[in-house]
């Protein structure tokens, strides 16, 4: 069980600690700026699990500027283009990429793998708003 | 107190992201044919690019490999016994390799020059989820699955096998005795990643080496042309 929990959650660390490393370089023009809440974009086809992510965030924002913030992740469907039929469709199932309006296999990923941070909502200190 | 929403819009992996891409760049102009190879661990990709190895030197090709773990040399000293250039990235508890493990371990290997080589092969960490996220720079990421792991693997690891641009079948030498259902297992994979190339092989017999090896001079020459 180890083997197949461990790597997965240690995945899901370092995703976040990317987010966090990145969130943290993002509030140098805001010097004083709480981080309320992140949103994030993230592919059905990503290989990251939500309550993962969750877990690992309380962890990864402790005594940082996102301490208590919430995390919203987006997960966005896998859409493929069918060289077949020209049209571009959500795959039914994770387990068959094929076109679902032909029935076609379909390669061609045209979401599905995102891995972005969308925004961020922060609480600006009163004295930081300067011009 | 005010409120505001800043849009980031980026990559989460943004940095991993720009140095696979300065990576590739350098592959690409050294002229070395780059393969990242992923699979569970015990799939036998060490036995695999072992054999891999010794035929590509056989013929003359000039051959390298970077091989990655959580812990040990093991798997670079068994490399080793093929003649190549091998080596070993710790990452002392990382479940992949990441493009910047790469970079450094380019870096003073001796008698490794990437302008001199033809391939340059990276063995993954053994894992099946989280090498898929990591773009190491390679032109041809390798998905492996052996006959003794069950034929719907690649249903049940969509990302992965969906990232990959070949698939390998290991320890065919064995399928027989473990009831490996081949045409299954080829239906699975293709649901995943419809047309992709398969190649069925042994490593300790050596049957399909020659269609694997065939392949990679082929991507070797629509690398330099």
């Amino acid at each position: 069980m180890l083997s197949e929990a461990g790597p997965a959650l240690m995945h899901e660390l370092s995703i976040i600690s990317s987010v966090v490393e990145s969130v943290i370089d993002s509030l140098e023009k805001f010097p004083g700026a709480r981080v309320v809440e992140v949103r994030l974009k993230v592919g059905a086809l990503a290989a990251v699990v939500e309550d993962s992510l969750q877990f690992c965030y309380g962890i990864a924002t402790e005594d940082t500027p996102l301490a208590g913030s919430r995390l919203v992740v987006n997960v966005l469907p896998v859409r493929v283009h069918c060289t077949a039929c020209g049209a571009d469709s959500e795959i039914e199932s994770l387990q068959n990429f094929r076109c679902s309006l032909c029935g076609e296999p379909a390669s061609d990923i045209r979401q599905g793998r995102e891995m972005e941070i969308d925004a961020i909502e922060i609480e600006e200190a009163e004295e930081s708003v300067k011009p | 107190m005010t409120t505001r929403i800043v849009e980031l819009r980026q990559g989460i992996l943004k940095k991993n992201d720009e140095l696979a891409r300065g990576l590739r760049e350098r592959f690409t102009s050294s002229g070395v044919l780059v393969l990242n190879l992923v699979s569970s661990p015990g799939t036998g990709k060490t036995a695999f690019l072992e054999r891999t190895l010794r035929l590509l030197r056989e013929r003359g090709s000039r051959v390298a490999a970077l091989v990655g773990d959580l812990e040990t040399d093991n798997d670079a000293r068994r490399l080793a016994a093929s003649g190549a250039p091998v080596r070993q990235i710790n990452t002392h508890g990382i479940c992949h390799l990441e493009a910047e493990m790469v970079g450094k371990h380019l870096e003073g290997w001796d008698g490794v020059d990437l302008g001199q080589l033809d391939y340059l092969f990276i063995e993954n960490v053994g894992n099946l989820v989280c090498p898929s996220s990591y773009d190491l720079g390679e032109r041809i990421r390798v998905a492996l699955l052996s006959v003794t792991e069950g034929e719907d693997k690649p249903l049940k690891y969509p990302t992965l096998f969906n990232s990959a641009d070949a698939a390998v079948i290991t320890k065919m030498d064995i399928a027989e005795a473990v009831g490996f259902e081949r045409e299954a297992a080829v239906r699975n994979i293709r649901a995943i990643r419809p047309n992709i190339r398969i190649f069925e092989t042994s490593a300790k017999s050596g049957s399909g080496m020659e269609d694997w090896l065939a392949y990679l001079a082929e991507e070797q020459a629509t690398r330099r042309s």
